[in-house]
C-alpha cells in the first residue's frame, strides 16, 4: 500500500512537472480577474475568496484525467485490481496522492495570490484553512469522476460536466468560511461543514469509485 | 371566449407557450422514438426468422 | 405472483402495452382540463393579477423534475441491488423528462418573477438549486450518451445517480445556508395541511398535478418501452453478427 502511494507520488512529480503547471494554471486564472473586473480594490477584495475557491476548483478537476489514465493505457489497473489490495484502498491512495500533488501545492500559493487580490493579512489564515478542509473533498470527488470517465472514449470535457456540480456545496461552505471571517462574524459553522463534508468524501466515495471500477473492468 | 389577463397578459401567454411547446416537442419525440424502435425491431424480427 | 416478475422485460411489454392508451389518455385528459380551467375559469389574485395563472404549469412542473429525479434514484438503486433491465431503462427514459420539467419550472420560474420581484433570475436558493439540479440531469444523460455498451452505461449511471441524489441534497441545504431568498414558502403543505392557496386555487393546481404526474408515467412507460425494444435490436443485431461469421 505505501509502495503504491509512493510510485503515485512519484509518477506524478515525474510525470512532466504537473504539479508546476497545477500551480501555474492557478496562478493565471486568478491574475487574469483584476484584468476582467478592473483593478478596483473594493471590488477586489470582495470578490478573491470566491475567485481563489472556484480557480482553485478548476485547476484541481483539470489534472483528474491523470489520475487512473496512465494505468489503465498500460494495464496495471488490472493488475492492481487483480491484487490482494482491495480497490477502495487503490482510489483511497490515488485521491491522496492527488490531494498531496495537486492540492497542497494549490494551499501554499493560495495566500500570496490572495494578498495580491487585497485581500487583509488576518483573513489569510482562513483562506488557507477552508483550502486545507475543503480541498479532500474535491480530490475525492475528483477520483470518483475519473473512474466513471475512464470508460469513455474522449471523457475530458464530460469529466467536468460530471464532476463539477458535486463541488457546490464545497465552494458554497468554503466561500462562506472565509467571508465569515472578514465580516467579522466569526462563524464556526462553515468550516465544521467543510470538514464534515471531506471527511464524508474522504471516507465514503473510495467505495463508489471502486464500485464504477469494478463494474467498468467487468 | 377570451380571458382579460390584464397587463400580465404577455407573461402569462408566454409561460403557457413555453410549457405546451416544451411537452409537446417531449411527448412528439418520445413518440417518434417509440415508433422508429418499433419498425426498426420489426424487420430485425423477421429477419432473424428467416435466418433460422 | 412475486412482485418482482412485473420487472421481466417480457411480461412489463405486456403490462405496459395495454397500460400505455389508458395512461396516455387520462394523461392528456387531465392535463387539458386542468390547464384550460386554470387558464381560463380561475379568478385573478388580488395582488399578483392574472401571473397567478402561471402556478398552474409552474408549482407541478416544479414537483415533477423532483420526482423525476426520485425516480431515477430509486430505480438506479433496484438496478444496483437487483439487476432488473428494466429499471436501468426507466431510469435512462426518466431522465430527460425531468430535464425538461426542470427547464419548464425554470422558465416559467423566470417569466414569474418578472412581475413580482422586479428580476427574471434572482440568486435564491431554489432558484439556485434547481439550476444545480438541472447540471446532475445533464451530467446523468451526458454519461448515458457516452458510454456504448449498454449493461455498464447502466452500472455507472446508477452509482452516478446515487452519489449524485446525496450531493444534490447537500447542495440544496448548502444553498439554502448561503441565500436566503425572495421565494415564498411551500404553497402546499401536504404533512401539516394547511394551506396557503385559497381553494378557487387549489382545486385546478391539484388537478394539474395530477395530470403532470399521469404525463409523466405515460412518457416513462413509452420511453421505457422504447430503450427495451432498442435493447432488444441490439441483441438481435449483435446475434446475426456472429451467424454471418460463423458461416464465413
Amino acid at each position: 500500500m505505501k509502495a503504491l502511494f509512493w510510485r503515485d507520488l512519484k509518477l506524478a512529480v515525474a510525470s512532466g512537472g504537473g504539479v508546476w503547471l497545477t500551480c501555474v494554471f492557478f496562478a493565471i486564472l486568478v491574475v487574469m480577474i483584476p484584468f476582467g473586473v478592473g483593478s478596483e480594490r473594493g471590488v477586489l477584495v470582495r470578490i478573491a475568496p470566491g475567485v481563489i475557491w472556484v480557480a482553485a476548483l478548476l485547476a484541481t478537476f483539470l489534472s483528474l484525467d491523470r489520475i487512473f489514465a496512465s494505468d489503465a493505457e498500460d494495464g496495471s489497473l488490472e493488475v492492481l485490481a487483480q491484487s490482494p489490495l482491495p480497490l477502495e484502498a487503490l482510489t483511497l491512495i490515488k485521491a491522496l496522492a492527488h490531494w498531496i500533488t495537486t492540492c497542497v501545492p494549490l494551499v501554499v500559493i493560495a495566500p500570496i495570490l490572495g494578498a495580491m487580490l487585497g485581500m487583509p493579512f488576518v483573513s489569510l489564515g482562513p483562506l488557507v484553512l477552508s483550502l486545507l478542509l475543503g480541498t479532500p473533498a474535491l480530490s475525492a470527488i475528483g477520483t470518483f469522476g475519473a473512474a466513471l470517465v475512464l470508460f469513455v472514449a474522449r471523457g475530458g470535457m464530460l469529466l467536468s460536466i460530471l464532476v463539477l456540480p458535486f463541488a457546490f456545496p464545497t465552494l458554497i461552505f468554503g466561500t462562506t468560511a472565509i467571508t465569515s471571517v472578514l465580516s467579522g462574524s466569526g462563524e464556526m459553522t462553515p468550516f465544521l461543514m467543510l470538514a464534515g463534508i471531506s471527511l464524508g468524501s474522504v471516507g465514503l466515495m473510495p467505495f463508489a469509485s471502486s464500485a464504477v471500477l469494478r463494474f467498468g473492468l467487468r | 371566449m377570451m380571458v382579460d389577463l390584464g397587463k400580465y397578459a404577455g407573461d402569462v401567454f408566454a409561460a403557457y407557450a413555453i410549457t405546451l411547446t416544451a411537452l409537446a416537442g417531449l411527448v412528439l419525440w418520445s413518440y417518434a422514438q417509440a415508433k422508429r424502435a418499433k419498425s426498426k425491431l420489426a424487420s430485425l424480427e423477421a429477419e432473424a426468422k428467416d435466418a433460422s | 405472483m412475486n412482485f418482482w416478475q412485473f420487472a421481466n422485460p417480457t411480461v412489463f411489454m405486456s403490462w405496459s402495452g395495454k397500460l400505455l392508451p389508458w395512461a396516455w389518455l387520462t394523461a392528456l385528459a387531465s392535463l387539458a382540463v386542468a390547464l384550460v380551467w386554470g387558464f381560463f375559469f380561475t379568478p385573478d389574485d388580488f395582488r399578483m393579477g392574472s401571473t397567478v395563472k402561471i402556478i398552474y404549469i409552474h408549482v407541478p412542473a416544479a414537483m415533477m423534475a423532483i420526482n423525476a429525479w426520485l425516480m431515477m434514484f430509486v430505480a438506479s438503486l433496484i438496478w444496483f441491488i437487483r439487476r432488473h433491465h428494466v429499471s436501468a431503462l426507466a431510469a435512462k427514459a426518466a431522465a430527460p423528462i425531468g430535464l425538461v420539467m426542470t427547464l419548464i419550472a425554470i422558465a416559467t420560474g423566470a417569466i414569474w418573477g418578472k412581475p413580482m420581484w422586479g428580476t427574471y433570475w434572482a440568486w435564491d436558493p431554489r432558484l439556485t438549486s434547481f439550476l444545480i439540479l438541472c447540471f446532475f440531469f445533464v451530467g446523468y444523460i451526458a454519461l448515458w450518451e457516452a458510454l456504448e455498451s449498454s449493461d455498464v452505461a447502466a452500472d455507472l449511471t446508477s452509482v452516478l445517480c446515487l452519489v449524485g441524489s446525496v450531493f444534490a441534497l447537500l447542495s440544496r441545504y448548502a444553498v439554502q445556508f448561503w441565500n436566503q431568498g425572495l421565494h415564498q414558502g411551500t404553497s402546499v403543505p401536504v404533512a401539516t395541511g394547511e394551506r396557503t392557496v385559497d381553494d378557487v386555487f387549489f382545486a385546478p393546481l391539484a388537478l394539474a398535478m395530477l395530470g403532470f404526474g399521469l404525463l409523466f408515467i405515460a412518457l416513462v412507460l413509452t420511453r421505457t418501452r422504447t430503450e427495451l425494444r432498442l435493447r432488444r435490436a441490439r441483441a438481435l443485431e449483435a446475434r446475426q453478427r456472429m451467424r454471418l461469421e460463423q458461416s464465413v
